[in-house]
């Protein structure tokens, strides 16, 4: 048992907290991430040079890590400064990639920038519930369909997509060129778009995917809770900060029993999410993957909420302005819920497991 | 980061595994299992079959007769034991008394009590909370004064734990009316059997009999049974408590109480299908089962920094807040699960007698009740947010 991080993570953790607090104080994040195209492409160059994106892919497929470890120290270094590129599609991209045996070189040089197209409107997490349709055509394939909210999508060069491929899914590349792209920002800043495919061309990644869509989403939603964590402990500290400066009826409000053991209960679960996140980034890609990143899910969803609301409700009128930071701390808080499946989905997915 | 217990850590579990089950009695087990209260004569049986092994006083150094583990090592024994459905090892003399003289006792009391705890001759209480001192011990009142070559000791101790059994009480006394709240308080050992000593039994809110008040009039003890210095006890009191908050998580008790909770429901049945199937009560085991497994890991994460560290610090509190919910929301819903069949006092209908309900859960409902203690006991759980406050959050 060693709940240390390796001296490579921890350089790689020490290395990209230095670049992002450098690079993304808070006014430049909102600025970038709120502004088409949602994200700063000259940092996202940087950021890719520094090795981020080699972190999330394993050595077999030309990456350096790859493992739950890597992604959760890469996404709560982001999460810490609410950081709006798009890696969640490139990690995604990734794992589907790999599991295809395809060349990530491209994905990872940052040459190539890659979204990853599952969710659809009445099918926001359920792979089984995917209408998206992939037919032959000529020598490759046509899609049809609608991909909602794909996180990244308003930069992206390469869209895969899942779609039904005779009996079951396949995953598809389809040129963002070819395909009808509505990009768009997001309540939290960061960018997304709408993808309209009306027999548009694609190219076939992997057929029989679900095993490996699984793995993408799994890999996904670890750095979305590792991103949390991170987002969670800036919030919680900064309420607790500002308990020592501001004062109420002439004593600082952190004097004040009520609050700080509000504050102390953030904390608690701010430490269970936390542990959650490590269960889960250790198991990914072995055979309970899915049942820990669903615990972690449903987890994320409910401390998040808590660290956000709280955070808002302790500093009082302040958070709810767009300039002070832990406003959108908490925004980015509550959306995340909402990827890759909420707390309530999450849930019924540990429950499955209870058949009497 | 590595999850998994080290191979020295497998293989002292398995030999763990292979002991309780050959040495743990199935009577206790069934008594356990059953979730009544557990006679002194069973516990004391437990006790000396694990001091045979050397395994009883598990947080003492080797060098006082401790099996000397590491903190992980004892998780695993105290998992393990969980599991196994062991009597729980009654912790005044062994977790409380035996760290407190083996840091600040001198050589005759480490000589004298240590073996006579291990080998069972004195059964000791804690003699700490008053009436107006429960969570905030400074407040407490009970007096010792010295008169020649004793001290003779006023006042009134209450839920003292067990208290009926023992043979010698650990006592918290104010020595010295005129300090400050925190100074002026001694650590003072009394024999049970002094004269001026009276035990009156608390009947608590399920009926059953575990605590008592103690009462101490002209209570003559010698000088020598102070533990450490004069007026110093206030050190001895602090280091106590963060030993008994070490451990405190429950994660094996919950462990048990989740798998009740799931054993119950499958054999419920509502609507005509087992509770389990459904979807509204599913739900509320998962967000616990959820909650436990994050727990398993928090417990690990300040178990490997006490190992690195080499003692437990204030994060044990925050163990003991979300230890204890999880833990009282799992014994709420196996009571919840049960409904109407929760609703006999125990042994009114048995088997034998009628009996309806699931078996194994005719303590259930008497449980959930006793079980309210948790979040209050051992310094309640709003006290733990305040140690927090200052120690981690620095408010």
């Amino acid at each position: 048992m060693d709940f240390n991080l390796t001296e490579d993570r921890q350089m790689l953790a020490d290395t990209l907290g230095r670049f992002l607090g450098e690079q993304y104080p808070v006014e430049h994040r909102i600025k970038v991430a709120y502004d088409a195209p949602y994200h700063d492409p000259a940092l996202w160059d940087q950021l890719v040079e520094l090795g981020a994106l080699y972190a999330l892919a394993p050595e077999d497929a030309g990456g350096m890590g790859g493992t739950g470890f890597d992604i959760s120290v890469v996404f709560e270094a982001l999460g810490k400064t609410l950081c709006p590129e798009p890696v969640l599609g490139a990690l995604m991209a990734s794992r589907l990639l790999a599991a295809a045996g395809a060349d990530l070189e491209a994905l990872l040089t940052g040459a190539t920038k890659y979204a990853v197209g599952i969710t659809e409107i009445d099918a926001p997490y359920e792979l089984d519930q995917i209408a998206t349709v992939a037919t032959a055509k000529g020598d490759g394939f046509a899609l049809s369909g609608r991909k909602s909210t794909v996180y990244g999508g308003q930069v992206a060069d390469v869209v895969l997509v899942a779609a039904k491929h005779g009996d079951g899914l396949g995953v598809f590349a389809v040129q963002a060129a070819d395909a009808n792209v509505t990009g768009y920002g997001m309540m939290d800043g960061g960018g997304a778009a709408e993808v309209l495919l009306d027999d548009t061309p694609a190219t076939l990644v992997m057929a029989n995917a679900e095993a490996a869509l699984e793995d993408a989403l799994n890999a996904g939603i670890v750095a979305l809770c590792a991103e949390a964590v991170g987002a969670m402990d800036v919030a919680h500290w900064t309420t607790v900060e500002y308990f020592k400066q501001r004062k109420q009826f002439g004593v600082p409000i952190g004097k004040f029993q009520v609050l700080q053991h509000r504050a102390v209960d953030m904390l608690t679960e701010i430490e269970q999410a936390r542990s959650i996140v490590i269960k889960a980034a250790a198991e990914l890609g072995g055979d309970d993957a899915a049942k820990y990143a669903s615990m972690a899910k449903n987890m994320i969803g409910r401390a998040a909420r808590l660290v956000a609301e709280e955070s808002i409700q302790m500093h009082g009128g302040i958070a709810m302005t767009w300039e002070y930071a832990v406003s959108h701390y908490a925004k980015r808080l509550i959306m995340l819920d909402a990827q890759l499946g909420d707390t309530d989905y999450h849930l019924s997915q540990v429950m499955k497991g209870y058949a009497a | 980061m590595d999850l998994s217990y080290s191979a020295e850590d497998l293989a002292f579990r398995d030999e763990v595994r292979a002991y309780l089950a050959e040495n743990l009695p199935k009577h206790m087990t069934d008594a356990v299992r059953a979730g009544g209260e557990l006679t002194k004569e069973v516990i004391e049986e437990w006790h000396a079959i694990l001091n045979r092994r050397g395994w009883l006083a598990t947080i003492w150094p080797k060098e006082f007769g401790g099996p000397g583990w590491t903190p992980v090592q004892k998780h695993i024994f105290e998992e393990e034991c969980c599991r196994a459905y062991a009597p729980r090892i009654v912790p005044f003399g062994l977790n409380m008394l035996g760290p407190v003289l083996i840091t600040f006792g001198s050589k005759e009391q480490q000589e004298h009590y240590l073996p006579r705890i291990l080998d069972g001759t004195d059964w000791w209480c804690q003699g700490y909370s008053e009436p107006g001192a429960g969570s905030d011990l400074a407040s407490l009142k009970t007096k010792a004064e010295r008169d020649g070559d004793e001290w003779v000791i006023n006042g009134q101790k209450t839920w003292t734990t067990l208290g009926q059994h023992a043979d010698w009480i650990f006592c918290l006394c104010r020595t010295d009316p005129d300090a400050k709240q925190q100074e002026g308080i001694s650590f003072i050992l009394v024999d049970m059997n002094t004269p001026g000593i009276e035990v009156r039994p608390i009947k608590l809110i399920e009926g059953g009999y575990e605590v008592n008040e103690i009462f101490f009039t002209d209570v003559r003890v010698p000088v020598g049974n102070l533990v450490g210095q004069e007026n110093k006890g206030w050190t001895i009191a602090k280091f106590l408590l963060t030993h008994e908050r070490t451990g405190i998580a429950g994660v094996g008790f919950s462990i048990q109480a989740l798998e009740e909770v799931k054993s119950i429901a499958r054999k419920t049945m509502r609507g005509g299908r087992p509770l389990i199937d459904d979807p509204l009560f599913a739900a509320r085991i998962a967000q616990a089962e959820i909650d436990l497994e994050a727990m398993k890991i928090t417990n690990l994460r300040m178990l490997f920094k006490a190992q690195e560290q080499g003692a437990p610090g204030p994060e044990t509190s925050l163990l003991k807040i979300k230890g204890t919910v999880i833990n009282q929301e799992l014994k709420d819903l196996a009571r919840r699960a049960l409904g109407p069949a929760a609703a006999p006092f125990p042994g009114h209908v048995t088997e034998g007698n009628l009996m309806f309900g699931p078996p194994d859960t005719e303590h259930n409902a008497a449980r959930y009740f006793n079980n309210r203690k948790t979040s209050i006991f051992g310094g309640s759980n709003e006290i733990q947010r305040n140690i927090v406050t200052k120690t981690m959050l620095e408010l």
